[in-house]
């Protein structure tokens, strides 16, 4: 030990500009939040929430009864008038929400055994391969699978093929019948997703305990899974619900009836926005109604 | 287990006939892509490949092909962005109005689509924006962005923060750790995002309806237009057999990825 070591100091270090801004947010997380969420929300307010305002005042503008040209901004109640006076609007409102819940029932009562069947009785390596069938048609695209239901109801399809040696007759794409059946295929799989999802989750101790105490299997599943799976089933409801309230396609191609999406896409057509806008505020506040209550249920934490 | 013999057959039964009824349609539109019946008449009576031909060399097809992939690339794109973004917003912090974030985020999918595209329509319309593909992409990625939101936010629950805090510790800064850590956790979840967005935006035919102007043509709407012209139901079904073909792609790649890209599956 003759010489002490000299003192070494380290050059400065040379900051980068990333380093630096870095440096300032770490000690700002209000503005990291604000430059987080200020593309998002800046895109989603004036490409989708700023227009269904505009859809919102559409409904009060005003249309020129001789020229038949609506006039932006110019207001009045005129389309509500129309949408209030004619019995129509309210039978295509009945027709449509009935649908709707009468696919969504159908949907949970298909879904439910083989969600069961997936989440309880199945083998690890069936239960995988039936999550890939089930997931499967989810992709195929929507118009093809109407497409396929079209070859199927139409005159000379399957449906008559297999009807007609016991005399009867395929109606064709006419029944409502057929809508009810086509919504139901489609949105399907987005009922036993969640559901089988549901079912998973529960515990087999709970079952077990619940038939310890005497449980008898319709006892359980009343009060101890049905349940516990409901928030599943509700999360499975808002796809089957909500996507049947909208659709116009499915009654316009295999049925012959109009549902609350025509009667808006037909006047969105024919140039009656206000009518349009109007009558489509109906639907907007269902589904909201609907998603509210099905928050309230538990049911984004099933999705 | 709790479930009685009766009750195992039983189930097992319903859930044969609910996937024969899922995959009924499927298999008879298969059948019907060989059908040498103009009018897609059943029982076939021969077998023929004479309608792939014809789509081959349908030039309106072709154009909707090239337009549908243009829309879902630029899509997913910003909805990739845009996504991600909010998730880490959503997921990082707490403040006031979080809840309703996330809440309006499922609006454009939870609404019906012909509202989101006469709402989109009316405003171009009004602010004077001529229609086509670009309005096409600006209606998709409405819809998309929740799909990103929701398989990215997914992951970053199951991330703990501890990596982060580790990386910061070492010295890395914010973007230096986002880069090296975050980014490389979050990979697989914007994949599965990414191809559940493009598939939904493919699929897309109503709000594509009221957002694209006349001449703008995507598959679906392809699709839609020649069912109003029955003599090329046959070219129609050969394509509508391919998509379906075409669709077994990215469940394959869901699968390898793990499962999650379905959505809305936990």
């Amino acid at each position: 030990m003759t010489a002490p070591n000299p003192v070494t100091i380290d050059p400065p270090v040379e900051r980068s500009l990333g380093r630096r801004v870095a440096s300032w947010l770490y000690s700002r997380p209000r503005t990291q939040l604000r430059l987080l969420l200020a593309w998002p929300l800046g895109w989603m307010t004036a490409a989708y929430f700023g227009s269904l305002l505009i859809l919102l005042l559409g409904a009060f503008w005003t249309k020129d009864s001789l020229t038949g040209k609506v006039i932006p901004f110019s207001w009045s109640l005129d389309a509500f008038g129309n949408l209030f006076g004619a019995e129509v609007y309210r039978t295509v409102a009945f027709r449509t929400i009935g649908i709707a819940v009468l696919v969504t029932l159908t949907a949970a009562l298909l879904a439910f055994p083989i969600a069961y069947y997936m989440a309880r009785i199945a083998s690890p390596r069936t239960r995988r391969l039936l999550v890939v069938a089930v997931v499967m048609p989810l992709w195929a695209a929507y118009l093809v699978k109407i497409f396929a239901w079209r070859t199927i109801l139409q005159g000379n399809g399957v449906l008559e093929w297999v009807l007609s040696p016991f005399g009867f007759e395929s109606s064709g794409l006419v029944e409502l019948v057929n809508s009810w059946l086509v919504l139901t295929y489609l949105w399907l799989p987005y009922m036993i997703l969640p559901v089988f999802a549901g079912l998973e989750r529960i515990p087999n101790s709970l079952l077990e305990a619940s038939a310890d105490l005497g449980g008898r299997a319709g006892v359980t599943f009343r009060r101890v899974v049905l349940p516990l799976v409901f928030p599943a089933l509700v999360a499975g409801s808002i796809f089957t619900f909500s996507l049947s309230l909208g659709d116009y396609i499915v009654p316009d191609l295999v049925s012959d009836t109009k549902f609350i999406g025509n009667i808006i896409y037909d006047n969105s057509t024919l140039g009656n926005v206000p009518l349009a806008a109007a009558y489509a505020l109906l639907p907007i506040v269902v589904v909201i109604g609907y998603l509210l209550v099905a928050r309230r249920l538990g049911a984004f934490e099933s999705l | 287990m709790t479930e009685s013999a009766w009750v195992r057959i039983g189930v097992r039964v319903m859930a044969v006939i609910t996937l024969g009824f899922l995959y009924l349609p499927l298999v008879i539109l298969a059948v019907h892509a060989f059908n040498p019946s103009r009018y897609l008449a059943w029982p076939p009576t021969g077998f023929t490949l004479h309608w792939f031909a014809d789509a081959a060399s349908n030039p309106g097809l072709h154009k909707a092909i090239i337009n549908s992939l243009i829309a879902g690339v630029g899509a997913t794109v910003l909805a990739l962005i845009l996504g991600t973004l909010a998730a880490m917003a959503i997921q990082r912090f707490r403040f006031f109005g979080r809840d309703t974030i996330s809440f309006l985020l499922v609006l454009p999918i939870a609404l019906p689509g012909v509202v989101t595209g006469i709402a989109l329509q009316t405003t171009f319309r009004t602010a004077g924006i001529s229609l086509g593909l670009a309005t096409i992409i600006v209606g998709h990625a409405t819809f998309c962005v929740v799909i990103v939101y929701n398989n990215v936010i997914a992951r970053l629950r199951r991330l703990p923060r501890s990596s982060e805090e580790a990386s910061a510790d070492l010295g890395a800064d914010t973007f230096l750790t986002f880069r090296l850590i975050t980014l490389p956790a979050m990979r697989t979840a914007l994949l599965a995002g990414a191809l559940l967005a493009f598939a939904l935006s493919f699929d897309e035919v109503i709000v594509t309806t009221f957002t694209a102007g006349p001449g703008t043509q995507t598959i679906p709407m392809w699709i839609l237009g020649s069912l109003q012209r029955p003599q090329e139901l046959p070219v129609v079904n050969v394509v509508a057999f391919l998509l379906i073909l075409v669709s077994v792609i990215p469940v394959y790649f869901a699968q390898r990825i793990g499962g999650e890209a379905i959505g809305i599956t936990r």
